[in-house]
């Protein structure tokens, strides 16, 4: 079992979602971050002053998967976000050690689903 | 210590200083009083008798400046419309270019302010030809001997001289209208269009296009002349806001993302329901000035009183027709849809609110309410994308206003000889007006607008760039964000 964190552009959330349920990946958890990376900052001004900002809006998913689903849901979060310019994002494979069913109690494999 | 003391003592000082001469005036009076008190009374005259121009003339200057307040006091409420106008479209539209939106909002006013008093006035009541002012137009410096009123009137602004208040406070009435007028524009376009195309083309409405087919039908032009009605502006303010508008998102397109390729379409939410909700609101009570007011003077109250309760009630319908079709239509009722329908209520009725039965404009509300939310899908099916309903509201229930005063008129209800409506007899001759009216001033301000907006996208651009419209207008418009405390510490 791996969990699997994917940090993309904000506005390819649509485009992401439908290419893991098209991968019939359809179990996910998405949070607004704000993150940085190769991406510059852009400058933002106030009242005569300005600054640089450099955290800039992202979007995570992570989707727990079982092993033999974890090529498809990469590929598809790729297709779905990727456009070729700097700031398309990261993908990371973590282990996952247990996971468990709140409703059921079930674990291991057959929780993921 | 020391120090603060001895300020002290100067500060005291200067004080007592300054008031010696007041101090002085005391005691002189205090010796003055008691060397009159000994002398002996003087006799006093008989009391002059009382004439008829005296009273006339006390009578007259009280008029005026009762009539004056009352034009005043409902302006201030029209222009407290541009705080309902900021609201519902902020409210009604994405985070990322609320301090676009709301710049726009504020700036439109500035900018009505100028041109109309350039050459927006001029051109809207001056004496000229049947279809613009040609007299006094710059700078509101025409001749003029307001606040004298019909044959006593002498001066250039002939046809707004059935008010007998002074000249500023009728620029100042109709400029405020004209502000609104602008900033209907300001939320068919949210959310793409460039800052400077708009600051252009709102100076270009406001001065030229807004004033010329005001003088058609307030500035004695050719639409007056016909026996068209339009009391408060359903026609003069709101369909021009309303075609130029339209015109306006013709030409700039719709946000990406909202209509997709397959041919559905994107919801795309508004960020503050309540910023739109207490919008709604604020434009309801400006609306107590810009109909009522529009009598310009306060008569014997009975005018001002009817129309404020056509007002209100065209709009109390509109809201119940609008939410019982959003209701029916998508389930459940649509709070946006239900401010969309006061506000067409409103539009309504701004037309034909003196001209009218309370009756009536229940009707006209009605259906006014189920219009807007039949525009609302309409546009979107067509794929014009209007962000806060602006074309629903403003151009559809204007003209339906307009053609409203055609169907329900009564003449003279308030004292104006409208002739009566098809529904009272009066046939199809003030309908007819009606119709004209609504399609000349369509015709002429779309393809104006049409004309102005091509000009501008060609010479400094309409859209912002995609990457821009994406990341939110107010980084790519303004430098700054809306928000930004929302995202935590995002700087030291």
């Amino acid at each position: 079992m791996k969990l699997i964190v994917a940090i993309v552009q904000p506005e390819k959330l649509t485009d992401v979602k439908q290419a893991l349920s098209e991968a019939r990946v359809g179990k996910m958890t998405v949070s607004n971050v704000i993150g940085c990376g190769s991406q510059g900052g852009y400058m933002e001004s106030y009242r005569g002053t300005f600054t640089e900002v450099n955290l800039l809006d992202k979007v995570r998913f992570e989707i727990a998967v079982n092993d033999d689903f974890v090529k498809p849901a990469i590929d598809a979060i790729i297709r779905g976000a990727r456009t070729g310019k700097i700031g398309d994002g990261k993908i990371f494979v973590v282990p996952l050690e247990e996971c468990i069913r709140v409703r059921t109690g079930e674990s291991g494999t057959d929780a993921i689903g | 210590m020391k120090k603060t003391i001895g300020i002290l003592i100067f500060l005291i000082g200067l004080i007592v200083i300054m008031n010696m001469p007041a101090l002085a005036e005391d005691a002189m009076t205090g010796t003055a009083g008691t060397a009159v008190a000994g002398a002996a009374p003087p006799a006093t005259p008989p009391p002059k008798a009382v004439t008829q121009e005296a009273l006339d003339a006390v009578k007259s200057s009280l008029q005026v400046g009762i009539d004056t307040t009352w034009v005043l006091f409902t302006a201030f409420l029209v222009f407290f419309m541009n705080l309902g106008f900021a609201m519902v479209e902020s409210g009604l539209c994405r985070a990322k270019n609320t301090v676009n939106i709301l710049t726009k909002n504020f700036i439109v006013f500035a900018i009505s302010s100028a041109a109309f008093w350039v050459i927006g006035w001029g051109l809207m009541f001056g004496n000229g030809n049947s279809f613009a002012g040609l007299e006094g137009l710059f700078f509101v410096s025409g001749a003029d001997n307001s606040p004298a009123i019909g044959d006593t009137y002498k001066g250039v602004y002939t046809a707004i001289n059935w008010t007998g208040v002074p000249l500023w406070a009728k620029f100042f009435f109709q400029l405020v209208f004209a502000g609104t007028a602008a900033t209907i524009v300001s939320g068919a376009v949210a959310e793409r269009i460039k800052f400077h195309s708009f600051v252009i083309f709102s100076f270009l409405l406001v001065g030229i296009l807004y004033p010329i087919t005001g003088h058609w039908i307030w500035g004695g032009g050719f639409l007056a002349s016909l026996g068209m009605f339009d009391f408060a502006g359903s026609t003069v303010v709101h369909s021009v806001g309303g075609w130029a508008a339209l015109a306006g998102v013709i030409l700039l397109g719709s946000r990406i993302g909202k209509y997709r390729k397959d041919g559905s379409i994107n919801p795309i939410f508004g960020h503050s329901m309540s910023m739109a909700t207490l919008g709604g609101i604020v434009l309801w009570f400006g609306w107590f000035g810009f109909n009522p007011g529009s009598t310009m003077g306060v008569g014997d109250g009975s005018a001002i009183a009817h129309i404020a309760v056509t007002t209100n009630t065209a709009a109390a319908m509109a809201i119940l027709s609008s939410t019982a079709t959003s209701w029916f239509l998508q389930k459940k009722p649509d709070l946006s849809m239900i401010i969309n329908g006061s506000l067409a209520g409103l539009v309504a009725i701004t037309a034909p609110c003196a001209f009218v039965s309370v009756g009536s404009a229940a009707i006209i509300g009605l259906i006014a309410g189920v219009l807007v939310v039949l525009a609302v899908m309409m546009f979107d099916r067509i794929r014009i994308d209007d962000p806060v309903g602006a074309l629903s509201v403003h151009l559809v229930n204007g003209i339906w206003g307009t053609l409203a005063v055609g169907l329900f008129a009564v003449d003279k209800i308030t004292g104006t000889a409208t002739g009566n409506g098809l529904f009272y007899g009066g046939g199809f001759k003030l309908l007819g007006a009606q119709a004209t009216g609504v399609a000349a001033v369509g015709a002429f301000t779309f393809i104006a607008s049409l004309i102005v907006w091509y000009v501008i996208k060609q010479v400094a651009g309409l859209r912002v760039s995609r990457e821009e419209e994406i990341t939110g207008l107010d980084l790519g418009e303004h430098g700054a964000k809306a928000y930004p405390d929302f995202q935590g510490f995002l700087t030291k």
